[in-house]
């Protein structure tokens, strides 16, 4: 699959080049650029990447590998990602992984059959104190129950 | 409630420059280019402001540590990865105050003579970022960021970065390493990063609630500052509080606090059941058990003493129907997870530890397990380049120790304790 910007991403990135001393300095703010328009980061849009650094590919590619928000793969349409590290496990984690599992017929790992969920389980999203919480792609959803949940699943395009 | 940092905190739409200005965003300016960059620097060391981001390091000393001399660019990175377990403090400033803290990049920047500043925001904080990001263009529009800063001279560019997930993205060096495009590595210190830091270049990093502090001590002096806490730990700190507690959130307290007043005051106790044990500064700090922190107050002498270390002030409450093991095995797992890699005593010694912790909690564990857990731990503490994994090694070795009866209940009835409801389901078992 060839990978090119759009126009109007490839006009941004000058200005992102223009805030560091250095190219290779503008890889996370690039390949973010390359995930917002394609969802993840295929082998190919790495090279692109690479050319526009003056790396190597694989200078490209072992940030990506490196990063756990840089997706090497298609996911579904909402990236769910419910919090299980220790804190929101004290505040009922266990009960909210089960019961996104349930609604979105997804195991965590997987994306749902009609495309439209991915779910994973992360850890610390840095919002203990409103645990249980899970993120849907760019968003924070905060002391969850069943009824919200709801609400939040029906609510997504 | 103390209000160096959260004052304005509650105020609706803050963050637009409009408002922050009604409250007395950026008042602190004036005086502060009215002053010598080497006096700001002073006043800071006067206050005894100290590192919020865990570490606890003198600020004003941090600073005076820049060359001035190399004629390489200086630079300011404020770090906003907060990952730590427990921690969401800085969360809460970036949210309810983003322009207290570019008044304190401001101003931070022109003491160390920096005219670059970055804010390397964790990748999951978009609308934080996003937020930010509105911040600093309406600052520049206002003339409070760019060229000639309120016509006084001095040139300062704010970019905000955003890291892509990776928890050791929050330790200094490996935060540097990330901003330059690579893999977030930590670094060997020396060089420090003050010496030679982002693209070799001299580097102060500080964490986003010590940067926000600033503002208040260069309005009100350093002396002002330390009418707040106690002779070693002045000013205020955030603490956030989660777990099982009635009242989780955000609290400015003075450092020094009795822990006991502030967790009933200001926390509401816990959730009904008996306290067990707290872990005060992050989930990589030497957990306490509930008699341990009574008595202990919130300042950095005081942790020690106590055992602990205050670290970002994430405070962990957990009551007596957790389990020891199944919460170490918990905290493993994250360690385990969040390991860079670099050094081996690290990468392995965290991923054997959670494996350990996993099969004595299902009951599948060995006689000289928990000696073998206090031995990697030794392998591991003080052997690295960062100290990540000394941030688990503390956590294996406070367990085992506050609670070595629970770890043994784990051998002998090889199952849980925790998950048997009556006698009976022992005998059967």
């Amino acid at each position: 699959m060839k990978f090119q910007f759009t126009k109007e991403r490839e006009a941004k990135l000058p200005n992102i080049f223009a805030k560091y001393p250095t190219k290779r300095a503008a890889m996370l703010p690039i390949l973010w650029l390359v995930q917002e328009q394609e969802g993840w980061i295929s082998e190919e849009a790495m090279q692109v990447v690479a050319a526009k650094l003056e790396l190597a590919p694989g200078a490209v590619q072992e940030v990506v590998s490196f990063y756990t928000m840089f997706n090497r793969k298609p996911l579904g349409q909402h990236h769910i990602q419910v919090c299980n590290n220790f804190c929101c496990r004290l505040r009922g984690a266990d009960w909210l992984v089960d019961y996104v599992k349930q609604k979105t017929g997804c195991k965590v790992g997987e994306t749902s059959s009609d495309g439209r969920f991915h779910l994973s389980t992360v850890e610390c999203l840095a919002s203990c104190g409103t645990a249980p919480m899970m993120q849907i792609n760019n968003d924070y959803y905060e002391n969850l129950t069943p009824e919200k949940v709801d609400k939040i699943l029906k609510d997504l395009t | 409630m103390t209000f160096v940092l959260t004052k304005n905190c509650e105020v609706q739409n803050m963050p637009q420059l409009e408002v922050a200005r009604k409250h007395g965003a950026y008042a602190s300016l004036e005086k502060l280019f009215a002053r010598q960059p080497k006096d700001i620097i002073e006043e800071v060391k006067t206050s005894g402001l100290r590192g919020r981001g865990g570490a606890g390091f003198p600020t004003g000393m941090k600073w005076s540590f820049v060359p001035q001399n190399t004629g390489k660019p200086i630079y300011l990175v404020v770090n906003a990865d907060e990952s730590e377990p427990g921690t969401f403090k800085d969360r809460f400033l970036l949210e309810r105050d983003p322009h207290l803290l570019i008044e304190g990049i401001i101003a931070a920047s022109y003491a160390i003579g920096s005219h670059t500043a970055y804010v390397y925001f964790r990748g999951e904080f978009y609308r934080q970022w996003e937020l930010f990001e509105k911040a600093c263009a309406e600052a520049r529009a206002a003339g409070l960021i760019g060229k000639n800063i309120l016509g006084k001279g001095y040139d300062l560019e704010i970019y905000a970065h955003r890291g892509a997930g990776a928890y050791i993205c929050g330790e200094e060096t490996a935060l540097l390493s990330s901003l330059e495009g690579g893999r977030g590595y930590p670094r060997i210190k020396p060089p420090f990063p003050a010496i030679e830091g982002l693209f070799a270049c001299p580097t102060i990093v500080n964490n986003v609630e010590t940067i926000c502090a600033v503002p208040y001590i260069v309005r009100e002096g350093g002396a002002g500052y330390r009418k707040f806490g106690t002779e070693k730990s002045s000013g205020t700190k955030l603490f956030s509080v989660c777990g099982h507690v009635k009242k989780p959130g955000v609290y400015e307290v003075p450092l020094g606090t009795p822990f006991k007043s502030f967790f009933k005051d200001y926390c509401g106790g816990t959730n009904g059941r008996p306290l067990k044990a707290v872990i005060v500064g992050g989930s990589s700090v030497p957990v306490l058990t509930a008699e341990q922190v009574m008595t202990m107050t919130l300042d950095y002498e005081a942790a020690q003493i106590a055992g602990t270390l205050l670290g970002s002030g994430g405070m962990i409450i957990v009551d007596d129907s957790v389990c020891a093991v199944e919460a170490l095995a918990d905290l493993a797992r994250f360690y385990a997870h969040e390991s860079c890699g670099q050094c081996t005593p690290c990468r392995e010694g965290t991923g054997w530890s959670k494996k350990i912790l996993d099969r004595l909690e299902a009951g599948r564990g060995e006689d000289s397990d928990i000696s073998l857990l206090l031995q990697l731990a030794d392998n591991m503490g003080g052997k690295t380049i960062c100290t990540f994994a000394d941030a688990l090694a503390m956590p294996i070795r406070s367990w085992i120790k506050c609670f070595r009866t629970e770890f043994e209940d784990h051998l002998r009835l090889k199952t849980c304790p925790m998950k048997i409801g009556t006698l009976n389901s022992i005998r059967s078992s």
